[in-house]
């Protein structure tokens, strides 16, 4: 069924289908449509199974969330920007118990300055916990990556917790158009979470979350390691069979017109709509420019993604993130993905549309230009910040 | 033993499979010409790991869960345990 709804109505409906028995969140803008609906959906009987807790803080949504998923039960929740690093500490605690949680996060700018705009910033600072990273370029993405996260987290070779990233107030707050599954095709895709590996029962019981001595620690995380490359397989495999069942084509890289790209653009999210649209132009206009949208990046996409790039002369990555003191943060896993390649693009990193900023048809031109001076040889300094007014800063 | 993922212990006494022996730098010998067998020891090892045996004989130490603290050696009236330097 069609609908008309926001981003985060999207996510919230992906959640209800999944018929969560916990949900524990705290409200936050640009993701608190997430808590308000299914507070909703809880109050007018259309979840009657799901206990709804409304909690005092995001670290304590994580924390009720890690101890409903140890008992046994599907738990997710929903925040964004200081919220998701208010829980940061948690995330390693859910991830490390290898409990199955499903997050939806608004991507927003960190404080300070305050600002509650969309960039990439707070997902990018978890990209190290252990969760694997989808991210949504629109509505309908934001609805089937959420519905899809449930079943990649659960299946026995992965139980990794997930998040699903959807740019704020870009995707959040914007209407579009969403086709809606049936609760009764889900529940085909989507059996329900029955763990052995933990859960907290009186008649059997067993000891969660003990201490980790140096003896063991670094073979659990081997293992979390081994349980994120299964994931690569498992979302292919959960991708190929949500096409079957939907007829909605997922990968974890999306590549536009790379065949015989000279400049191959790297996105996430929202800004993939703009890029493809830019693309077109630039084709019209005789410029060899590609794109590859990356809707997963943990596990990061290695063997997906060196063939679609390592022809191309340039390499560049559109940041809404910034390492302070470094450059992009999707530049560096770049790098470190080509380099042992014999064949290989030059590399760049553009910081750009940072605090809710708009990324334009006019900054792409100019990353285009950026990138033709570096194909003509020129060198410059990166990362290159595109569309700022340098001659505010003191 | 096996890791669950996860870390959870299923099966109880996990600790008694867990060989805190290996964290020792110094072991703890004990001189049975010295020895009066006052037991002294037993009493003061934090990791139970001294047993008594009988009158006239040294009580028994389990290195497999003597983590070296010394506290024997430094208790026993009659200086009969020393702390040797253990290499691995």
């Amino acid at each position: 069924m069609m609908r008309i709804v926001k981003g985060n109505e999207a996510a919230a409906i992906a959640a209800k289908l999944a018929k969560p028995d916990v949900v524990a969140a705290y409200p936050i803008t640009p993701s608190t449509d997430f808590p308000e609906k299914i507070a909703e959906y809880v109050a007018n009987g259309e979840l009657p199974h799901t206990q709804f807790i409304p909690v005092e803080s995001e670290h304590s949504a994580m924390s009720a969330c890690i101890g409903a998923s140890a008992a046994g039960a599907r738990a997710c929740t929903a925040t964004s920007s200081q919220g998701l690093e208010l829980m940061h500490e948690m995330l390693f605690i859910a991830s490390g118990m290898r409990l199955p949680i499903v997050l939806y996060n608004a991507n927003r700018a960190l404080s300070a300055p305050i600002n509650i705009w969309c960039d990439h910033q707070d997902s990018i600072s978890a990209r190290d916990t252990g969760w694997i990273q989808f991210y949504g370029e629109n509505n309908q993405e934001a609805l089937d990556l959420m519905l899809m996260s449930f079943r990649i987290a659960e299946d026995p070779r992965v139980l990794l917790p997930a998040m699903t990233c959807i740019d704020a107030f870009i995707c959040t707050h914007t209407f579009e158009p969403v086709d809606i599954p049936s609760q009764e095709e889900v529940d085909a895709f989507l059996p329900p979470y029955k763990p052995t590996h933990v859960k907290l029962d009186p008649d059997e019981p067993m000891t969660l979350g003990p201490f980790g001595v140096p003896e063991y620690y670094q073979e659990m995380r081997y293992a979390q390691h081994l349980a994120m490359k299964n994931a690569e397989k498992v979302i292919d495999e959960v991708f190929e069979d949500f096409e079957r069942r939907f007829g909605r084509k997922y990968s974890k890289v999306s590549p536009y017109m790379v065949e015989d790209a000279e400049i191959v653009l790297i996105t996430l999210g929202s800004v993939s709509g703009t890029t493809k649209e830019f693309i077109d132009k630039m084709r019209k206009e005789g410029k060899k420019i590609g794109m590859v949208k990356l809707t997963v990046l943990r596990p990061f996409p290695f063997r997906e993604l060196i063939p679609l790039i390592k022809n191309a002369r340039v390499v560049a990555t559109l940041e809404r993130n910034i390492s302070l003191g470094y450059g992009g943060a999707i530049y560096a896993d770049l790098a470190g993905t080509l380099i042992n390649e014999e064949k290989r693009p030059l590399l760049i990193d553009f910081i750009l549309g940072l605090g809710g900023r708009d990324i334009t048809f006019n900054d792409l031109e100019e990353i285009v230009k950026v990138c033709e001076k570096l194909i003509r040889g020129e060198r410059m300094e990166r990362p290159v910040w595109i569309g700022v007014k340098k001659e505010l800063v003191t | 033993m096996k890791i669950e993922p996860g870390g959870a212990i299923k099966e109880p006494g996990s600790s008694v499979a867990y060989k805190t022996g290996g964290w020792r730098t110094f072991k703890p010998v004990i001189d049975a010409e010295k020895c009066i067998s006052c037991w002294i020891c037993v009493g003061f090892c934090p990791d139970a790991a001294i047993k008594k045996t009988e009158k006239g004989k040294p009580p028994i130490i389990d290195y497999d869960y003597c983590k070296g603290c010394g506290i024997c050696a430094n208790e026993c009236p009659k200086n009969a345990i020393e702390m040797i330097f253990e290499e691995k």
